[in-house]
C-alpha cells in the first residue's frame, strides 16, 4: 500500500497499486518494518499530504532529488502543520469502545456475526467483541433496550417495530447492514405430503418465529395469495425454533416458515419435507439484520466504522460458496449454533434432501449480502401496515431512510472495495408481482386481503 | 434357615431393584426399530438423512448413550469454550451462585420482617393483605417487569430468586415467632430481660425450627425457579444449558442435565435437612 511508503524517498512510487514498497525483501519484512502504529499513521498523512502537492509523481521524485529529504520536509512542514494533521489522524483511527457484547440467536442468518469472532474479523479490526448466545427475539430486544447489547443479530422488521414503538417501547435501532438473504423455507409435516397446494392448508397451524420476522410476513403473504386469510383460515403460532420441530413431531403444528438450519433439520429428524424455499417466494428477500444502538456511529465514530468492516467482510466472505466449508467448521461447535455438521453443510452448500426422497440442488438456497436496501425496508412497513401491526399512518419512506443506514452502508462498503448498489430504492419481485418502493400505498390498496 | 433383613435394608433392595427395572423397561423401549431396510432409498439422500432414510433413528437416548453422555460431561466438568459453551460444574456454580444469591437477599429481609409481624399483632393484620396478595404470584410472572426495571439479565433472575424465596420465609418466621409458648416469655420478663437478649435467647431458639422449614421450602423452590428463569434469559447456568441443548434438540444432554437439576437439589434440601435437626428441641 502506497500510504506505508516514505513519501520523502525519492526511490518511492507513491502512484502504484501493488502493495510492496521496494525496499524490503519480502512482504513480512515490510510489514515488521511499519510495525510501529504511529510510523505508520505518519506515514500515511505524509503520504497523502505530499500526493496532494505533487500529483504527478515524476515531479514529486524531481523535487526531492534537487532539494534532498531533508530540505523538503523543512520547507513543507513550515507551511503545512504535519505535525497536527498526523495527531488528528492518530486520533481518528482510535477505537472508543474496542470491548463489545453482541447478541445472536442460533441460526444459520446469523453465520457473518458469529463467523467473525472465531475467523478473526472482529479481532483483525481491533475489537474484542463477545458473542452471546441469546433465548430467544424477545429477549434480543429487550437486552438491545437496556444497551446490555452494543449490537445483536435481529430479525430485519424488529429495528423498524422497536423505531415505531410496535410491540415494545419505542426506542429506535440502527440497522447497520443485512446479513442474509434467502435462507428460509416453508416445512410441513410428512402426512401432509399430499397438500401441496396452499390452498388446502384451511384450519393448519403453523409455527412462526415471532411477530416482527420477515418469516411472518411471507407466510402471510404466501397464504393471502392462495386465497387464505391468515387472520382467519388458518392459526398461527410464535414459538422457537427447535420447538417448531418437535411439536411438528408431535402433531401440535402442521408446518411452520422458520430460519434454517431447522427446515433441514426437521427432514433431518425425519419429522417433515421442505415445501418451498423462501427464496422461491422472493429471490434476494431479506432476513436478518445487524442492529446497531440508535446513535451509536455518531458516539463511538470509530468503533462503529470498525464493526461495520468486520461485519460487511464477513458477510461477503460468506458469500462466496468456496469459503462455506470452512465457515461451517467455524459455526457449528456448542459454543455457537450447536449443531450437526451434515444439517448445516446442506443448508450452506445448497445441496440437500428434501424429505420426500429427493436430493435437490439450490446453491443460493442461503446467501449474504449486506446491503440495506431502504425499499425493502419500505416492503416490511407496507406488510406491517397490510396486517394491522401499524396502526394509523406513516411516512414509509422517512421511517425506512432514519433505519436503514443504506447511504452510509454504500460509502463503507465502497472504502473496502466491495460492490454497492447505486441507489438505496429498487423495485422487489415477490411471487411474481412487482413491488415499487415509490408507490407503497398503492401497493398495499392492491391486495384483496389484509386487514386495514 | 432365615436371615433376617432390617428395614434399611429391604428398602435399599426395593430401589435397586426399581432402577434395575427402569433400566430395562428404558432398554427395551429404545430398541432400535426392527423394520427391514427399504430397498429404494438412494444412498446420497440416505447419507444426507439422520440415521439414513430406511432405519428410523430412534430420537430418545438409549441408555448406553446416557451413560456415555454422563461419563464424556461429568469427566470434564469445568471446560470452558467461550461464553456460550461451559462445563456443567461451571454452569451449575453460576446456578448456584444466583440461587444462594436471592435466598439470603430474601432471608436478609424476610427474618427481620417476620419476628417484627409476628411480635405485633397490628403489624401483622396492617401486612397480612399484602402478602396474601403477593405470595401466590408465579415468580417468573416477574420476570418481565424485573427485566424492564433492573435492565440487567443477570439481576433481574436474582430478583426473580429473591421475590419467591420471601414468602415462604416470612410466613414461617412469623408463625414460628407469634407461637412461641406464652411460659417462656413471661419467665423472661419476670426476669427482667432486655427485649433484644429476649429476642435472641429466647424467641430466635423458640422459633428456630419453624425458620428452618421456611428456609427449606424457600430453597426448593428457589431451585425449581432458577432453571426456568436462566432459560428464559440465557447466558449461563443449568437452565440456559437445558435450553441450548433443546435447540440442538439433544435430548441425552436435556436427559443429564435433568439428573444433575435433581442431584443438586436433592443436596441442597439435605442440607436444610441437618440444619434443622440441629436446631430441633423437644418440649
Amino acid at each position: 500500500m502506497s500510504g506505508f511508503d516514505n513519501p520523502f524517498d525519492p526511490d518511492t512510487k507513491l502512484h502504484r497499486a501493488g502493495c510492496s514498497c521496494g525496499r524490503h525483501h519480502s512482504q513480512a519484512d515490510h510489514e515488521a518494518d511499519m510495525k510501529n502504529e504511529d510510523a505508520r499513521v505518519s506515514r500515511v498523512v505524509e503520504s497523502a499530504v505530499m500526493r496532494g502537492l505533487f500529483p504527478d509523481d515524476q515531479m514529486r521524485r524531481n523535487f526531492l532529488r534537487a532539494v534532498g529529504t531533508g530540505t523538503a520536509m523543512a520547507a513543507i512542514s513550515t507551511f503545512f502543520p504535519m505535525g497536527a494533521a498526523k495527531a488528528l489522524a492518530a486520533e481518528k483511527g482510535k477505537l472508543e469502545k474496542p470491548d463489545l457484547k453482541i447478541g445472536f440467536i442460533p441460526i444459520t442468518c446469523a453465520t457473518p456475526i458469529i463467523m467473525a469472532g472465531p475467523m478473526g474479523f472482529y479481532a483483525r479490526e481491533g475489537l474484542n467483541v463477545t458473542l452471546q448466545k441469546t433465548a430467544g427475539w424477545a429477549v434480543i430486544r429487550d437486552k438491545v433496550q437496556n444497551k446490555e447489547y452494543d449490537a445483536s443479530h435481529m430479525l430485519s422488521p424488529m429495528p423498524l417495530a422497536m423505531s415505531l414503538g410496535l410491540g415494545s417501547a419505542k426506542q429506535a435501532v440502527d440497522v447497520a447492514s443485512i446479513q442474509n438473504i434467502n435462507g428460509q423455507a416453508i416445512t410441513l409435516a410428512l402426512k401432509h405430503k399430499d397438500k401441496m397446494n396452499p390452498k388446502d392448508w384451511k384450519g393448519m397451524k403453523f409455527g412462526l418465529p415471532f411477530d416482527y420476522s420477515i418469516h411472518n410476513l411471507l407466510l402471510r403473504y404466501y397464504l393471502a395469495e392462495a386465497g387464505l386469510d391468515p387472520d382467519k383460515d388458518v392459526e398461527l403460532r410464535m414459538m422457537p425454533p427447535p420447538d417448531m420441530v418437535a411439536n411438528l413431531r408431535a402433531g401440535n403444528i402442521d408446518g411452520f416458515l422458520g430460519p434454517e438450519p431447522f427446515n433441514q433439520r426437521a427432514v433431518y429428524e425425519e419429522v417433515g419435507f421442505i415445501h418451498t424455499l423462501s427464496r422461491d417466494l422472493w429471490d434476494g428477500h431479506p432476513c436478518c439484520a445487524f442492529g446497531v444502538q440508535e446513535g451509536f456511529y455518531k458516539q463511538y465514530p470509530n468503533t462503529y466504522a470498525a464493526l461495520f468492516r468486520a461485519i460487511a467482510s464477513a458477510t461477503d466472505y460468506a458469500h462466496k460458496p468456496e469459503n462455506r466449508k470452512a465457515i461451517i467448521e467455524a459455526i457449528a461447535p456448542a459454543n455457537y449454533l450447536n449443531q450437526p455438521i451434515p444439517v448445516l453443510e446442506q443448508v450452506m452448500t445448497g445441496r440437500f434432501a428434501d424429505g420426500l426422497g429427493k436430493v435437490k440442488n439450490v446453491p443460493d438456497r442461503v446467501d449474504f449480502d449486506p446491503f440495506p436496501w431502504q425499499s425493502m425496508a419500505v416492503w416490511i412497513l407496507t406488510q406491517l401496515k397490510r396486517w394491522n401491526y401499524i396502526k394509523g399512518d406513516i411516512d414509509y419512506k422517512m421511517v425506512a431512510e432514519e433505519v436503514f443506514r443504506a447511504t452510509d452502508a454504500r460509502k463503507r462498503m465502497a472504502e473496502l472495495g466491495l460492490k454497492a448498489p447505486a441507489s438505496n430504492y429498487t423495485k422487489h419481485t415477490i411471487m411474481g408481482k412487482v413491488f415499487d418502493p415509490t408507490k407503497p400505498v398503492e401497493y398495499l390498496n392492491s391486495f384483496a386481503i389484509k386487514r386495514s | 434357615m432365615k436371615t433376617r433383613l432390617s428395614l434399611s435394608q429391604k428398602a435399599s433392595l426395593l430401589s435397586l431393584g426399581l432402577f434395575a427395572l427402569i433400566l430395562l423397561v428404558w432398554y427395551l423401549a429404545t430398541l432400535p426399530d426392527a423394520r427391514v431396510a427399504a430397498v429404494n432409498v438412494d444412498p446420497e439422500y440416505a447419507a444426507l438423512m439422520g440415521g439414513g432414510a430406511a432405519s428410523s433413528a430412534s430420537s430418545f437416548p438409549t441408555p448406553l448413550a446416557m451413560a456415555q453422555t454422563m461419563w464424556e460431561r461429568l469427566s470434564d466438568p469445568f471446560y470452558d469454550n467461550g461464553p456460550n459453551d461451559k462445563g456443567i460444574g461451571i454452569q451449575l456454580a453460576y446456578s448456584l451462585a444466583r440461587v444462594l444469591g436471592g435466598f439470603f437477599l430474601a432471608a436478609a429481609v424476610a427474618i427481620p420482617l417476620g419476628f417484627a409481624i409476628g411480635n405485633s399483632r397490628v403489624f401483622y393484620q396492617a401486612l397480612n393483605p399484602y402478602v396474601q396478595l403477593l405470595k401466590p404470584i408465579s415468580p417468573l410472572a416477574w420476570m418481565p417487569l424485573a427485566l424492564y426495571t433492573i435492565k440487567d439479565a443477570s439481576a433481574s433472575a436474582i430478583f426473580v430468586i429473591f421475590i419467591c424465596s420471601l414468602w415462604p420465609m416470612l410466613i414461617n418466621t412469623a408463625h414460628g415467632v407469634a407461637n412461641v409458648r406464652r411460659d417462656w416469655l413471661d419467665v423472661a420478663r419476670t426476669l427482667e430481660v432486655n427485649p433484644l437478649r429476649k429476642a435472641f435467647r429466647v424467641i430466635l431458639p423458640a422459633a428456630a425450627p419453624t425458620i428452618l422449614t421456611g428456609m427449606r421450602i424457600s430453597m426448593g423452590i428457589a431451585w425449581l425457579v432458577i432453571v426456568a428463569a436462566e432459560m428464559l434469559v440465557g447466558g449461563t447456568g443449568i437452565g440456559y444449558f437445558v435450553w441450548n441443548e433443546w435447540n440442538n434438540l439433544s435430548i441425552t444432554n436435556v436427559l443429564f442435565a435433568i439428573l444433575m437439576i435433581g442431584v443438586v437439589g436433592m443436596a441442597l434440601d439435605s442440607i436444610f435437612g441437618v440444619l434443622s435437626k440441629r436446631v430441633a428441641y423437644q418440649e
